[in-house]
């Protein structure tokens, strides 16, 4: 995983509470067996209107989204994370995230930042009066700056230092692995396995 | 030395822990059964492959063909490539891997959460993992079960375990007797409006009081299958002697003197007396009658003889404004009854609904009646087991004759992965777990019922219960 300190990129405004995995991608996207690619499929119904804010010229190319609250809800699929990273977001801002998005976020290399829904609005009306402005958020110190305004972020400390230090978790866990052989040893007999009973 | 009073979810955490996290650092928890399908595992197993490793743990993994899968003409390759390319690639990667795996056409297939408890893979005080948000289904065993990330899945394969941070837990308490035509699906929506769609983020919820008590297993996964839908990382309810005699007969359940050790175990599986939770909610069980959504979130439900609401009365900016897209996607009239909301499909089926209990229910409402002109009906088996099960009861016969079809097993209508979904501006009764826009396929519009209400709802042609019919008769 890349290293995430700090990024700086144009600010998309998606003033949509409830942004459920099967709007950021729809299901029928989910049949590839790739890692990557799967940028067309972000919020693909949505984008079918021309006047939806990614097809705005200045949001086009944006890389940090400001959603509404309970963004993520819904499925686990983590392709909704990988669609918002293809299509080159590095930066999900909203008050309030669902459970599972948020650690798939985390573990991808997307920031999921939370935000007071105060200042998520002070951003949404930002940038739709200058449409284009750049956000820039700071991992090292949690911060949101675009224009004169500055706003704080929370994201847990663990997910932060993985994040800035651009750790696999696989590799974490393997570092401990005496502690699951040791716990594998303790486990009682009669737990199942899926070895087929005849 | 005395221990503080604990809950049924802390005990099965505390029981789990490889190792303790320090400081910021969380919890590494070992994970009893890992359920895995095509659509969540084809990259998990590329991660392996990349990096060398192998399954740590294939007897305490198993796989089955579901999302994907079309239910009808299952002995034919399945026509759409790009579905084709993922059940072969999981296919590959189980016999590569070593995982024990049913596929499409086979006794034991189905959709992964009605296939781990017929099994008996599910017991109570496990942790169950998936890659699949609906694995909250497995805490009706008394088990620790949630959904997880493809990283996690990778993680899970290579390690048997997760990195995880505690959960709050939740008190859903449920007492007195459900009315007649009352399910466990209407309990469970009835919770979910009240706690909203986000209201159980960062909890485990353990459903408890005398209405849980009596459920059967299979009311009570259809409760902790939808926890999700609230928001919850997973729904629990202690195990009593429902559950163990719904274990006992099982391929994969323990026998002789393990049975007995289990049994002796799984009887400590519950909340102490005096242990806390973070956050309580009490529902009497007289109050909850046929309940079915209006809108584009399982949250947004009410009595089915209630009418749609009139957005401009909601005061919360978001909540109004978020009614106001859902009555427009689902094309409702403010103050309409939702009795007279005509459907053109009725699905029955899905993790949620397509057990036997299920089946039997709503061929109940179905025996000598015919399914509306107007409304095609589904009736999707969770697993070919369910499916053989119920054509021993002749259930299937019932189905036909009321003219609805009847189908393999499968995730089916549940969502839009496979052949059966709905055309655009479709307008469904569904068994399923969620009505977000575009679920049941682009454009369709999910109300979301139980299957007593999906029967008569396939009878009239409009919302309704089964007393609706027998006042019309």
């Amino acid at each position: 995983m890349e290293p995430f300190r700090s990024h700086t990129g144009v600010g998309v405004p998606l003033r949509r509470s409830y942004v459920d995995t099967d709007q950021i991608i729809p299901a029928v996207y989910l049949k590839r067996v790739s890692r990557t690619g799967f940028e067309d499929g972000l919020f693909a119904a949505w984008r079918s209107d021309p006047g939806f804010v990614l097809n705005l010229e200045p949001f086009r190319g944006g890389s940090v989204l400001v959603a509404g609250p309970d963004f993520g809800t819904g499925s686990s699929r983590e392709h909704a994370v990988w669609a918002l990273s293809d299509y080159g977001f590095r930066v999900v801002i909203s008050s309030r995230f669902a459970d599972i998005f948020r650690g798939n976020a985390g573990k991808q290399g997307l920031l999921a930042a939370q935000c007071d829904q105060a200042d998520v609005e002070l951003l949404w009306k930002l940038l739709e009066n200058e449409p284009g402005t750049e956000v820039a958020v700071d991992l090292t110190t949690k911060t949101v700056r675009a224009k004169g305004l500055t706003v704080s972020f929370a994201v847990d400390d663990y997910t932060r230092w993985r994040l800035l230090e651009g750790l696999d978790d696989i590799a974490l866990t393997l570092r401990h692995s005496d502690f699951i052989d040791t716990f594998e040893g303790s486990r009682p007999n009669w737990l199942p396995t899926t070895t087929v009973v005849q | 030395m005395a221990t503080q009073p604990r809950t049924l979810a802390e005990k099965v955490w505390d029981a789990h822990v490889v190792r303790r996290g320090s400081g910021d650092e969380p919890d590494l928890l070992y994970i009893d059964l890992h359920l895995v399908h095509e659509v969540t595992s084809p990259q998990a197993f590329d991660g392996l492959r990349l990096a060398g490793r192998p399954v740590r743990r294939p007897d305490l993994t198993i796989a089955t063909e579901d999302h994907n899968v079309p239910t009808t003409d299952i002995d034919q390759p399945i026509a759409d490539l790009v579905s084709r390319t993922q059940v072969d690639t999981l296919r590959r990667n189980c016999a590569e891997f070593g995982v024990r795996l049913h596929p499409m056409g086979d006794a034991e297939q189905g959709i992964v959460h009605v296939v781990g408890p017929q099994l008996g893979l599910t017991q109570p005080g496990m942790t169950v993992v998936c890659g699949d948000s609906h694995t909250s289904t497995h805490g009706a065993f008394g088990a620790l079960a949630f959904g997880i990330g493809t990283s996690e899945v990778e993680h899970v394969l290579a390690t048997q375990t997760l990195p995880l941070r505690p959960f709050r837990t939740l008190a859903v308490t449920i007492d007195g007797e459900l009315g007649t035509d009352v399910t466990a699906k209407d309990v469970i929506l009835a919770v979910i409006a009240r706690l909203g769609t986000g209201g159980a983020q960062g909890y485990v919820i353990e459903y408890r009081g005398s209405a849980i008590d009596a459920m059967s297993m299979e009311a009570r996964m259809t409760v902790c299958n939808m926890s999700i839908e609230a928001g919850a990382r997973a729904g629990m309810i202690a195990p009593d002697d429902t559950t163990f005699a719904y274990l006992a007969s099982r391929p994969h359940a323990p026998s002789g003197a393990e049975w007995d050790a289990a049994v002796a175990y799984w009887r400590t599986l519950r909340t102490d007396d005096g242990a806390g939770f973070d956050r309580e909610l009490v529902l009497e069980a007289d109050s909850v009658g046929p309940f079915v959504t209006w809108g584009t979130n399982p949250g947004q439900g009410l009595p089915l003889t209630g009418s749609v609401p009139d957005p401009a009365a909601i005061a919360d900016e978001s909540e109004r404004t978020a009614a106001e897209r859902a009555l427009s996607y689902m094309d409702l009239t403010p103050g309409t009854p939702l009795r007279e909301v005509a459907v053109d499909t009725v699905f029955l089926g899905s993790c949620t609904n397509g057990r036997i209990e299920d089946l039997r229910a709503a061929a109940e409402v179905l025996r000598g009646r015919t399914v509306a002109g107007s409304v095609r009906m589904l009736v999707v088996p969770g697993s070919m087991r369910v499916r053989a099960q119920a054509e021993s009861e002749g259930l299937h016969e019932v189905f036909l004759n009321a003219g609805a079809e009847w189908r393999q097993a499968g995730c089916s209508m549940c969502l839009g992965m496979n052949p059966d979904q709905l055309a655009p501006g479709e307008r469904s009764a569904s068994t399923s777990n969620r009505n977000f826009e575009g679920r049941q396929g682009k454009g369709g519009r999910t109300h979301l019922v139980s299957p007593l209400v999906a029967a008569a709802t396939a009878v009239r042609g409009r919302l309704s219960s089964p007393d609706d019919l027998d006042e019309e008769s």
